[in-house]
């Protein structure tokens, strides 16, 4: 290839890169400028403390951060198990073709839109779950954590195997030498020096459950309280911010989402960082 | 002889369906009311209130049946969209379930073009036979004080309370007249449209509401209240009194496509839509 083409390729592939951080941080940067006054004078805290009733003067968010945070914790806490389980059948229990087959199975559930995971919830898993806790709706934390637990498994176990299928192959060689069964390969050579994929996976599952609207939205009943209970209804960043979008533009309201916007932000932030500190240090551990 | 009698058959059904054809699209034969939109070209884009869906597709599909050349086109989104639409011209006419308060008003210029009364009905499940209520008690219920079906002789259940997103007019109305502004529970769930009211209710057994008179129908059940049914007599009579106008909006005045689909929707032709899809006429 001649250099000059090379060199433009380089340009080019350095201009999209450019261009996709710039976007994260121009986001970033909008959302905090136009939050800023809310948050002088002391407004901040306020925004962070009182309940949400517009007739009451009251803008409050905190609600809506605990229900995103129950119920994004309670989905990964749902897919992880089940993630695992999924990774170890197709890279390591089941036979080449089979597990092929279920990887291709799984790659498929990434492409299924949000809005039909929710729509069939409404009408299988709800009435469920309104009888099993025979009080409330059905639209409820426990509704949608599984149904956003279902959305997020295919990443964590996409990424899962890859981490098992990583591995390196002498490790594997030796643990069977040894005598290892597949449990034995899997619990003492396989998760361990796969941890960090682990990792990734469920850093990504966690922002994609934090940030999905449609789920939340539709089945998680979108009410104004601090969830106390996996039956209670709950409304989270997201759809809140789907449900005031329409008010007006004027409005205290519409100003307050985004605060909204920036915690939600600041909040996936948080879960990369926490998780990548998490890698490090058994990184570091290692040594 | 059987396959002569199909094939004679299958004939007389082709040309019934031909005569049809030429009568339902022939321009001579219809309502003098549409006679306005022969000629003109256009796309009219209509958002907002969700209880005037039904009445705003009727005519829209009465009026692009005659003219093709007419794209009307209607979004949903609730009265505050509606009037945010308006007034900065993404769409010609936002529908309101409410007036536009002096501050909209202000701020876009609107005008406002009422074409039609509309009833606000509490809605309960088919299952639930509490249906006849007094105002005390559905303020109780929406507040979060009356917290179980079994106090209004039912199971011993807690009532689902459903109300409707900030942008709602129906919300607004309903608050006023008949929740004299009260409280409405933190624990009420939240929808986003007339549509999505009625589809919660109907599979929610312990849950309640309140849709559109419009929207009535039998996979939910109307809720009298003090013994006055949100009929539509009722209504008209002003003997229901959670009732509200429902509203046109353009951004200063409407231009000549726009003018003309309101026109429409006055006419006689126009009211009768209003009423067969359950409201009550204006003019």
């Amino acid at each position: 290839m001649r250099p000059s083409i090379e060199k433009f390729a380089e340009k080019s592939f350095l201009l999209s890169a450019l261009l996709s951080a710039s976007i994260t941080i121009f986001i970033f940067s909008f959302m905090f400028l136009f939050s800023l006054p809310l948050f002088r004078g002391g407004k901040i805290v306020e925004f962070l403390k009182l309940g949400w009733n517009p007739y009451d003067g009251k803008f409050g968010v905190l609600p809506m951060m605990v229900g995103t945070m129950i119920i994004a914790s309670f989905a990964i806490l749902i897919a992880t198990p089940f993630g695992i389980g999924c990774s170890a059948l197709i890279s390591v229990f089941s036979q080449r073709n089979f597990g092929r087959f279920l990887r291709k199975l799984v790659e498929f559930m990434t492409g299924i839109p949000t809005v039909i995971y929710s729509f069939v919830a409404i009408f299988l898993l709800v009435p469920l779950v309104r009888e099993i806790f025979q009080k409330g709706t059905g639209m409820c934390v426990l509704s949608a954590s599984i149904m956003l637990a279902l959305l997020i498994l295919p990443t964590i176990v996409l990424f899962l195997t890859d981490a098992f299928n990583s591995v390196p192959k002498n490790y594997l060689s030796a643990a069977e030498a040894l005598g290892a069964t597949p449990v034995q390969k899997l619990m003492y050579v396989i998760i361990p020096s796969a941890w960090k994929g682990i990792i990734s996976g469920l850093v990504l599952a966690a922002g994609r459950a934090a940030g999905d609207t449609m789920i939340s939205l539709m089945i998680a009943g979108n009410a104004l309280q601090i969830p106390k209970g996996l039956s209670d209804a709950a409304r989270t960043l997201t759809s809140h911010i789907a449900l005031i979008i329409a008010s007006d533009y004027e409005s205290p309201e519409f100003k307050s989402i985004f605060v909204c916007g920036l915690i939600l932000f600041v909040f996936t932030m948080l879960i990369v960082l926490v998780l990548r500190l998490l890698g490090y240090f058994e990184i570091l551990r290692e040594r | 002889m059987k396959g002569g009698i199909t094939v004679r058959v299958k004939l007389k059904v082709a040309l019934l369906s031909i005569f049809t054809f030429l009568v339902a699209g022939n321009p001579l034969v219809i309502a003098e009311d549409l006679d306005p939109f022969l000629g003109v070209k256009g796309t009219l884009r209509i958002a907002g209130g969700t209880a005037h869906i039904p009445a705003m597709k009727e005519a829209a599909k009465r009026i692009m049946h005659i003219n093709r050349d007419i794209k009307i086109t209607i979004a949903g989104g609730g009265s505050g969209v509606g009037i945010k639409q308006a007034g900065e011209g993404l769409v010609d006419i936002g529908n309101t379930g409410r007036k536009a308060t002096d501050n909209e008003i202000k701020r876009y210029g609107l005008k406002m073009f009422k074409f039609a009364i509309d009833g606000i009905a509490i809605v309960v499940n088919t299952e639930n036979p509490v249906v006849r209520m007094k105002k005390a008690e559905i303020m109780d219920i929406f507040s979060g004080k009356l917290d179980n079906w079994k106090a209004l002789g039912w199971k011993d259940r807690a009532p689902n309370v459903y109300t409707r997103d900030a942008s709602s007019g129906t919300r607004k109305v309903f608050w006023k007249k008949a929740l004299k502004k009260g409280k409405i529970t933190k624990t009420a769930n939240f929808v986003k449209s007339h549509g999505a009211m009625k589809s919660a209710i109907s599979v929610d057994p312990y849950g309640i509401g309140y849709i559109s008179v419009g929207y009535l129908d039998n996979t939910v059940a109307s809720v009298s209240l003090d013994g006055v049914s949100p009929s539509l007599e009722n209504v008209r009579k002003g003997n229901y009194s959670i009732a509200r106008g429902l509203y046109m909006n353009t951004k200063g005045d409407p231009s000549v496509l726009t003018r003309l689909f309101i026109d429409y929707i006055m006419s006689k032709e126009g009211q009768k839509i209003v009423v067969e899809k359950g409201f009550i006429a204006v003019n």
